[in-house]
């Protein structure tokens, strides 16, 4: 039913509407893992296709303008990530110092790389990757006033997204699977409750700071165990309420860029406070070359008890960020995480490359090279990937 | 006798500091051209344009961008600037703001249209660069009179107009060059010909300017910009089109968090 809606709005949309810009890209992926799944029915490799068309146009000599962006993945193999997305199906308006989007839309806060605390608008969509970068589009009424003093953003979300899961066949994922058709939630509004959140944010010459506020429901579940409608062991999703002050952070000091954000979040069953901060060092002009080299340090910290706390708890990321400044705007980034509690250390490289003028080559890994048993990580620990992806830009 | 001394020492001074005051230094007379030039392009408030870059390698390989350009002038301090990047295609909607501050360090943010994400960026990359072309960052971005010291060199025919030929030494910090050596016509300043000299002050790249258009009645601009960097034997032409001037933009256009719905 999904697919239908989607397929007929995609059709429907550039004729109703006199689109004015179309861009976009279709991409095929291939996925393989270097080792068989630790649990039953987990695939080896997979080859999939993804698509995310662009349209936007405007009206009013530009002071109305809608946009819409839609994300299709086609994946044969895990039918949780077999899914379609609406990145973005927004009204803007702007008025003088105020701007105002109504619709579904999709936004970033925040500064570090490792790690997204400050970020808690829009779900994520963790079936695209597990880096928390890919998210689902959010229902909101949006406003952003620009202040002399500042930029305030106030934000209505009505209504609720899950987060995206692997299936039984799926890669990447807890031991049991996630059932997402059994859902609860604390609040009795449950996927309708309504959520507000606040920023304030302002440039103080090479400093960029940032406060913000959400109260609402928290975008991160709780698993809890329990059976699906056949009996089998799965793990529910339970959405708590949270309530999140939260503080970015981004100075500039010739070659070094200085991140940090804090949050303290107010949530069941505690409340409790988290950070990432680090710094990314860049040598510009390597070996009197374009090439820049930057080294990059992050720390993240959670305040929480051990059995309570998240992947990026006690985690160290050291990594190089390298951009050759060459006409295909090759770049890596490549660099480990250890989780100072536990020992478990990972590796993770991403890289990219423009294949003549509309082509671009993607490629990821990710290494799960010393998991501890205890670690939340100790699911992945088997799944090691290299992950290529074709994409062609219109 | 002291008296005496002391007076005709006084009265020798004031006899030549006419001439002191005359034999201007080529330092100073340098200086003047480039506060001329800047005087000259003063008060045309804004304008936008576009920009085709084609970047050649020494194969004669080439391949294209697509940037429109939006400039606000500043009293006072470094022009504010937008590029919009339409081509290549996975760099479509890509946004970048710059407020430049003379010798002191720009602001620069970048929009991701990937991550939906404003990124602050460190404006230190000046010698790289400029998409992969052969234009580095400092040679695209507002000149302001203080980032140089000058020096007047000679007058000479360049092409059908007679040129200023002054150096420039780079005063702010993290240049590629030691020096440039610029040509501007005597009638209304038009750069038309700039040479780069490397930190081993061999000649770098030199820079053609050509196809001059009048707006507004008084401010020239030009329509071809040819970059050659002699070391590589990579060359960039930027074809400028659709000047236009005192469109009305405002502070406003130029604000980090609009990047996103810039048009």
């Amino acid at each position: 039913m999904k697919w239908i809606a989607l397929s007929v709005m995609l059709i429907a949309w550039p004729v109703l509407t006199p689109a004015q810009e179309f861009s976009g890209n279709i991409a095929v992926e291939a996925l393989s893992f270097s080792q068989p799944g630790q649990f039953p029915d987990q695939m080896d490799d997979n080859l999939t296709l993804s698509f995310e068309p662009r349209w936007t146009g405007g009206w009013n000599d530009g002071d109305d303008s809608w946009s819409a962006e839609f994300f299709l993945r086609a994946d044969n193999k895990d039918e949780g990530r077999e899914h379609a997305d609406i990145r973005e199906l927004l009204w803007l308006r702007v008025d003088g110092d105020n701007e105002w989007r109504v619709g579904i839309n999709t936004m970033f806060w925040g500064v570090t790389d490792t790690q997204h605390l400050v970020d808690v608008i829009n779900q994520i969509d963790q079936v695209e990757g597990i880096d928390g970068e890919d998210k689902l589009g959010q229902q909101m009424i949006h406003l952003k006033r620009y202040q002399d003093w500042g930029v305030l953003d106030f934000l209505v979300l009505p209504g609720f997204r899950e987060r995206t899961f692997p299936a039984a066949e799926g890669r990447l994922r807890p031991q049991l699977v996630v059932d997402t058709s059994a859902t609860t939630y604390e609040s009795s509004d449950e996927e309708n409750h309504v959520d507000y959140a606040f920023r304030f944010s302002q440039t103080y010459g090479d400093l960029d700071l940032g406060v913000s506020l959400f109260k609402g429901t928290n975008r991160d579940p709780q698993l809890v165990p329990g059976l699906d409608s056949n009996g089998q062991n799965v793990l529910i999703p339970h959405y708590v309420q949270m309530t999140q002050v939260a503080l970015d952070v981004l100075l500039i000091v010739e070659d070094w860029i200085w991140k940090l954000e804090m949050i303290h979040r107010d949530t069941d069953p505690s409340a409790y406070q988290a950070l990432t901060g680090g710094f990314e060092y860049t040598f510009y002009g390597v070996f009197d070359s374009d090439i820049n080299l930057g080294s990059l340090v992050e720390y993240s910290y959670d305040s929480r008890d051990e059995a309570e706390r998240g992947v990026f708890d006690r985690e160290l990321f050291v990594g190089a960020r390298l951009a050759l400044n060459d006409e295909q705007s090759s770049e890596l980034l490549a660099g480990f995480v250890v989780d100072t509690n536990y020992g478990s250390q990972t590796f993770r490289l991403e890289g990219s490359r423009r294949l003549g003028d509309s082509w671009k080559a993607t490629i990821e890994m990710q290494l799960f090279l010393d998991i501890d048993n205890n670690d939340p990580l100790a699911a992945l620990a088997e799944d090691d990937y290299l992950l290529l992806e074709l994409a062609k830009y219109f | 006798m002291f008296i005496l001394k002391f007076m005709i020492a006084a009265v020798v001074a004031i006899a030549l500091l006419p001439s002191v005051l005359y034999a201007q230094s080529a330092e100073q007379r340098g200086l003047e051209i480039a506060q001329a030039a800047e005087a000259y392009d003063r008060g045309f408030t804004d304008f936008t344009a576009n920009m085709v870059m084609t970047l050649k390698n020494r194969a004669g390989k080439t391949s294209t961008r697509n940037i429109r350009i939006k400039t606000l002038e500043v009293e006072d301090d470094g022009d504010k600037s937008l590029s919009i990047f339409d081509e290549p295609a996975d760099v479509k909607g890509t946004a970048m703001l710059t407020y430049s501050h003379g010798l002191e360090p720009d602001d620069q943010w970048l929009y991701l249209p990937a991550l939906k994400k404003v990124k602050r960026i460190s404006s230190r990359n000046k010698s790289g660069p400029f998409m992969g072309s052969t234009f580095a960052f400092e040679d695209l971005s507002s000149q302001e009179i203080e980032k140089y010291s000058y020096k007047f060199l000679r007058e000479e025919a360049c092409g059908d107009w007679q040129c200023f030929v002054i150096e420039r030494i780079p005063e702010y910090k993290y240049s590629g060059y030691t020096r440039q050596v610029a040509w501007l016509d005597k009638e209304a300043y038009r750069l038309v010909k700039v040479e780069y000299y490397d930190r081993k002050k061999a000649l770098l790249k030199t820079l053609v300017v050509s196809d001059f258009n009048q707006y507004l009645g008084h401010y020239w601009r030009p329509g071809k910009m040819d970059m050659v960097n002699h070391l590589t034997g990579k060359s960039t032409l930027l074809e400028w089109t659709e000047y236009q001037f005192q469109t009305g933009l405002t502070d406003r256009d130029f604000r980090s968090q609009s990047l996103k719905r810039v048009k």
